[in-house]
């Protein structure tokens, strides 16, 4: 390994269009960086008819010496004049004879960009997004039959994994479906209140938070965590099999990777999504316990006023949209983890997939159920 | 010759369970060494030690004059720097092409402008024979071709020692020839030395100048030396068995 003391120098001189390079000391990349600069811009004179390189002093030279040596040797080339090496060092000479000019030539360019990929890539999106919906779609039916498999053969479902499963996403999200159900009732209670209070219809609030909360807030907020949470986690920890090859494994041992893998989730899922969001309802209410007391409205009232202003309707129908969710999140998250495709950078695009298709699916289900409600007057 | 590599009483152990009881050996500039051993012996445990990746419990490893052991700082940078490393799967970043996986040191380590980055790591890939792959994904090639654009990726930064662990495991045959062909190549016209871990014995007479040989039984060095003599006149039974391939009933 060359010492930092010693030095390196290029000398560049033209003479009647023929430009004379000196490369002089030791070419290690450190020093060879300084060069590089300088011998590029006076390869770039206009009207060379030929190059010489002096290399007699050179006393060192690594990969990247070699790379500029083999620089002006390219540049010549394509420049289409002569470029003569003077007086080089033998084991110079053999490194520069490890690369021949037609192994470094063939390295293909990389394609560069342009407006036509673009609008390519637009297309591509388009039916990607289509091609994704159908494949979710065709899972779906998969996933009903082999469900319905499992209910005729329950032993069939692993209970170990299944129980795993719903600790991971039940459970385990109770602290943070708590906080952020209460937060939202309890801001949903105060900006309702600032407008209420105008009109002295303080207490209407309690219809406002329960009805938002059980309807509406408590599912989806629920659901978008359980997606962020256990979708992600349900595609990561699959697509880690899949790049692994332990989904082949269960395949050739003539285990069905659906039943073995998927199954347990869905119902999981399936099971834990509307029990958090019981959860979630109950901690946003209490938000908008706390904002009622802060008016000094008494507990009693609020409940009384609840009590009224709910009916098992709008409990069920909070649950029934839950359940859906929790299917759609644990679907979407099996999906993309048996899509994901090879390294670790798969893992992460199948996790991300998953997130962001089950908030979308989530979005556009709640709409059809609100159009649904709306026609069956629940 | 002053070694390039020397391990001096090292002993390597995962809590309370020794793996490596105080192993001597040196290694010399321009060399092809092996390691090796049955399954469990240690062999990758001693490699992770000499590339510092593990500090031995007792002991220490010199790259020339400076120990891999006691070096920080600057001291280790410099050191780290002297060797490059293949892993076992290639361990190539999933996310770049060939030609940036071989960039990233450089552009890491040096100053070098991109266009002489790219040009280096080109000479890289056409040292190895991959020129034409160089804006493949790690994806896209053969477990053979990861393998080769592994070593490229080593060797961006010129380093003076390559460690390969298992360069051969999981290849056909064709193709563990042609990269043991390489490992000659590399060695005879860059003068580089290798430090290679494996228990391929056809590629271990082809390529092996030297072999150390771990026993799991004692954990210390069993056997060391040209693995065709080892083959015929070494006294222990055992390990005229493993150079012949044959079990311990033979």
């Amino acid at each position: 390994m060359p010492e930092s003391k010693f030095q390196a120098s290029v000398e560049t001189s033209i003479q009647n269009g023929r430009l004379h390079l000196r490369v002089n000391g030791h070419l290690d990349a450190e020093r060879v960086a300084k060069l590089w600069p300088k011998t590029s811009d006076a390869l770039k004179t206009k009207h060379l008819t030929s190059v010489s390189v002096d290399a007699s002093k050179i006393i060192y030279c690594d990969g990247a010496g070699t790379a500029l040596l083999i620089m002006i040797r390219r540049t010549g080339r394509r420049l289409d004049i002569p470029v003569e090496f003077v007086g080089m060092p033998d084991d110079v000479s053999a490194m520069l004879d490890l690369y021949p000019p037609e192994n470094i030539g063939r390295v293909p360019v990389a394609k560069p960009k342009r407006l036509e990929d673009l609008v390519g890539l637009i297309g591509q999106t388009f039916c990607g997004v289509l091609v994704g919906f159908k494949e979710h779609v065709a899972f779906l039916g998969e996933l009903f039959v082999a469900l319905f498999r499992s209910f005729l053969h329950p032993k069939s479902i692993r209970a170990k994994d299944f129980f795993v499963v719903v600790e991971a996403s039940g459970p385990q999200a109770l602290p943070i479906v708590g906080i952020l159900g209460f937060l939202i009732g309890l801001i949903i209670a105060f900006q309702g209140a600032t407008l209420m209070r105008q009109f002295g219809a303080e207490i209407y609030i309690a219809d406002s938070s329960g009805l938002l909360m059980t309807r509406e807030l408590g599912p989806l907020i629920t659901a978008i965590l359980v997606a962020g949470r256990t979708g992600s986690a349900f595609a990561a920890e699959i697509g880690t099999m899949k790049v692994n090859e332990e989904i082949d494994a269960l395949t050739t041992m003539g285990l069905d990777p659906v039943r073995f893998l998927v199954i347990p989730r869905i119902i999981a899922a399936s099971l834990m999504t509307p029990l958090l969001t019981v959860f979630a309802n109950l901690a946003g209410i209490a938000g908008g316990a706390v904002v009622m007391l802060s008016m000094d409205y008494p507990l009693v009232t609020y409940v009384n006023r609840l009590m009224e202003a709910l009916g098992p309707a709008d409990y069920l129908s909070g649950l029934v949209k839950a359940l859906v969710f929790g299917i759609l999140i644990a679907s979407s998250g099996c999906l993309c983890g048996l899509k994901t495709g090879e390294g670790a950078s798969a893992v992460g695009h199948s996790a991300t997939r998953a997130v962001v298709s089950s908030i979308l699916l989530i979005v556009l289900s709640d709409g059809i159920f609100a159009v649904l409600f709306f026609y069956l007057g629940i | 010759m002053e070694p390039i590599i020397t391990v001096e009483n090292m002993t390597a152990q995962y809590g309370e369970h020794v793996v490596l009881d105080r192993l001597n050996f040196e290694i010399n500039p321009g060399e092809i060494f092996v390691i090796l051993g049955g399954s469990g012996c240690g062999k990758s445990t001693l490699l992770k030690h000499m590339i510092g990746l593990y500090k031995p419990a007792s002991g220490d490893i010199r790259i020339g004059d400076v120990s891999m052991v006691n070096a920080e700082g600057a001291e280790r940078d410099a050191l780290i720097r002297r060797f490059g490393v293949m892993y076992q799967s290639g361990a190539l970043f999933g996310s770049m092409t060939l030609l940036e996986n071989i960039c990233l040191p450089l552009e890491e380590f040096t100053s070098l402008e991109k266009e002489a980055r790219e040009l280096t790591a080109c000479m890289k890939l056409s040292l190895v024979g991959l020129s034409e792959f160089a804006h493949h994904m790690p994806s896209e090639i053969s477990g053979g071709m990861k393998k080769r654009a592994a070593i490229a990726r080593a060797m961006a930064l010129d380093p003076e020692i390559l460690f390969l662990d298992e360069p051969s495991a999981g290849l056909d045959p064709v193709t563990a020839d042609e990269l043991d062909d390489l490992i000659i190549q590399l060695s005879r016209s860059l003068n580089i030395t290798f430090v290679i871990v494996t228990h391929e014995l056809p590629s271990i007479y082809k390529v092996a100048d030297r072999v150390i040989m771990l026993d799991a039984r004692t954990q210390k060095i069993v056997a060391e030396g040209d693995p065709e003599k080892l083959k015929e006149n070494h006294e222990d039974q055992w390990v005229r068995n493993f150079f012949n391939r044959q079990g311990a009933g033979a």
